[in-house]
């Protein structure tokens, strides 16, 4: 089959503009996940999601997304006051919550669960194989609506998320309300992660967001240029990886972010190559 | 009316106090500068002047005007991550951020402010470098900007010249001289003795034994004595 006959698949249309969506807000933050303490914040999230979505499996919710989200930006809320609390070690802390939930979620998968696939079911969670393409008409919308959310959220915030991230303690003393963004960024993390698990699974959700981020700083000098420029890597690397994996049959998730990899390893050899001539 | 005025200030961290009883204010168009050995709490006594972290007791009262979010403030060291990628304009906007509450887009008049900080400093020609890529001395006039941004009325500087070469400092010092002649108020911490005693008009010196006063009376206390001593000894 031709490319555009697989586009006459409603499920592969849906997947494309869930897929562009999802690339396009994952790779906005992850810049700051990158450069600040919330990176491990954002991988202890994609485990908690973990755990969320083996609860909605075992009370049988057809719609899960809702419980899923819930369960996350609580978590995300929870994280970051233990982190700013200095008596209780910030990643341990995480570590625990992270490691805790993918147990119990696997726990109450097998305990619970009446499909007659387990392994199948937890693997799909895990490294997302075909969540992005049996989304329902109600999910594809709900991505729209956050992803659409996260965008302008990011770009009404975006002087005060370049101040926080480079410089907490500037920002704070000079009269930013780094705590309250602090929050919104935390918050903001959750929902990437949540629509992100349709897309790749929660192992690979870091992969998704960090990428990006690192191939363009290879690239690129000033924060402008490297978010516009994740962005843009982000959502050639996922159309490409999703056509791919549609056409040959791949597992989605594991071929998007070999293709982000691939893209890393050619920036930084760009990279490499226009720094050693500058030289 | 002075423009800081603190009280009876203890400051520490967790229960443990490293100084007590402190008492100083600062008027509009000083310059104080804070001497102390190293340990002695210097950067903790700015952190909490700033806000970044609550007085274990006393007060901290701004007066004359002053707000908490115009006061601008250079770090002693910032420990920006080595990949991070930010242009030296937008860095020096940053400052203005403060002001903005939650206004998403900074005006043309701040951006003509960091354009005159910039100025200020002759960094102008540095607008599109990579901060990361600059020297000590060029990455220290960036934050200097930057707190610029943040002010017109009271600058507080921690350290602002170590690691620079004698050139430099002396460059960074007459740029201060400079900042504080156009009537911002300066709150220097400086390990340079020499140099506090010749800009300086108050000192507050920290440590076992505290000091506040006029550079004048600084001179003839025992603290300056001692302080002397313990440098000579080194
Ligand atoms: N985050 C922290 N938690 C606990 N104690 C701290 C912390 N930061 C500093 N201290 C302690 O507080 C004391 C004062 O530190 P501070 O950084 O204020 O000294 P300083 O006068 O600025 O020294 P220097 O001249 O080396 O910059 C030191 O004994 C230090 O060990
Ligand atoms: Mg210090």
């Amino acid at each position: 089959m031709t490319l555009l006959e697989y586009l006459q698949y409603p499920f592969v249309r849906y997947a494309l503009i869930v897929g562009v969506l999802i690339a396009l807000c994952s790779s906005l933050l992850g810049v700051t996940l990158v450069l600040k303490r919330f990176s491990f914040i954002g991988d202890g999230l994609s485990h908690v999601a973990f755990g969320g979505l083996a609860i909605a499996a075992v009370m049988n919710l057809t719609n899960e997304m809702p419980l899923v989200l819930a369960v996350t930006v609580v978590s995300a809320v929870l994280l970051l006051r233990t982190g700013q609390n200095a008596k209780i070690k910030g990643d341990a802390a995480i570590a625990m919550i992270s490691v805790g939930a993918l147990a119990i979620g696997y726990l109450l998968m097998n305990l619970f669960s009446t499909s007659s696939n387990l392994s199948g079911d937890v693997c799909t969670t895990l490294f997302g194989s075909t969540s992005i393409l049996t989304l329902t008409r109600s999910e594809v919308w709900l991505s729209i609506v956050l992803s659409v959310l996260v965008v302008a959220i990011f770009i009404f915030f975006y002087h005060k998320i370049f101040a926080i991230t480079f410089d907490e303690s500037f920002a704070k003393a000079t009269g930013t309300h780094t705590g309250l963004y602090n929050l919104l960024i935390a918050i903001v993390i959750a929902v990437i992660i949540v629509l992100a698990m349709n897309l790749v699974g929660s192992l690979l959700i870091s992969a998704l967001v960090i990428f990006p981020a690192l191939s363009a700083m290879r690239l690129f000098k000033s924060f402008k240029a490297v978010t516009v420029c994740a962005a843009v890597f982000s959502v050639v690397c996922t159309v490409t990886g999703l056509l791919v994996s549609v056409m040959s049959g791949t597992p989605v998730g594991s071929t998007i972010v070999a293709v982000d990899l691939a893209a890393f390893l050619l920036c930084w050899l760009v990279g490499k190559l226009t720094a050693g001539r500058a030289a | 009316m002075a423009q800081l005025i603190c009280r009876d200030l203890a400051l520490g961290y967790d229960g443990g106090a490293i100084l007590e009883h402190l008492n100083f204010e600062v008027n509009a168009g000083e310059y104080l500068c804070i001497l102390g050995e190293n340990g002695s709490g210097k950067s903790t006594l700015m952190r909490t002047l700033l806000g970044l972290q609550p007085p274990l007791s006393g007060e901290i009262r701004t007066g004359d005007g002053l707000a908490h979010n115009e006061i601008g403030y250079l770090p002693q060291q910032t420990v920006v991550q080595r990949d991070f990628p930010a242009s030296v304009w937008e860095i020096v906007l940053s400052g203005c951020q403060g002001g903005c509450g939650m206004r998403p887009f900074y005006t043309k008049e701040e951006k003509a402010r960091a354009a005159e900080a910039m100025e200020t400093l002759s960094i102008t020609p540095l607008t599109k470098r990579c901060y990361r890529e600059l020297s000590g001395g060029q990455q220290q006039r960036v934050l200097l900007a930057r707190a610029l941004c943040a002010t017109r009325k009271l600058l507080l500087l921690d350290e602002p010249v170590a690691g620079l070469d004698p050139r430099v400092t002396q460059e960074l010092y007459a740029l201060i001289r400079k900042l504080h002649a156009r009537g911002i108020t300066i709150i220097m911490i400086s390990h340079d003795l020499h140099a506090a005693l010749e800009d300086a008009d108050h000192i507050l010196h920290i440590g076992s034994t505290v000091f506040f006063g006029t550079k004048a009376d600084y001179l003839q206390s025992d603290c300056y004595r001692g302080f002397l001593k313990g440098g000579d000894a080194q």
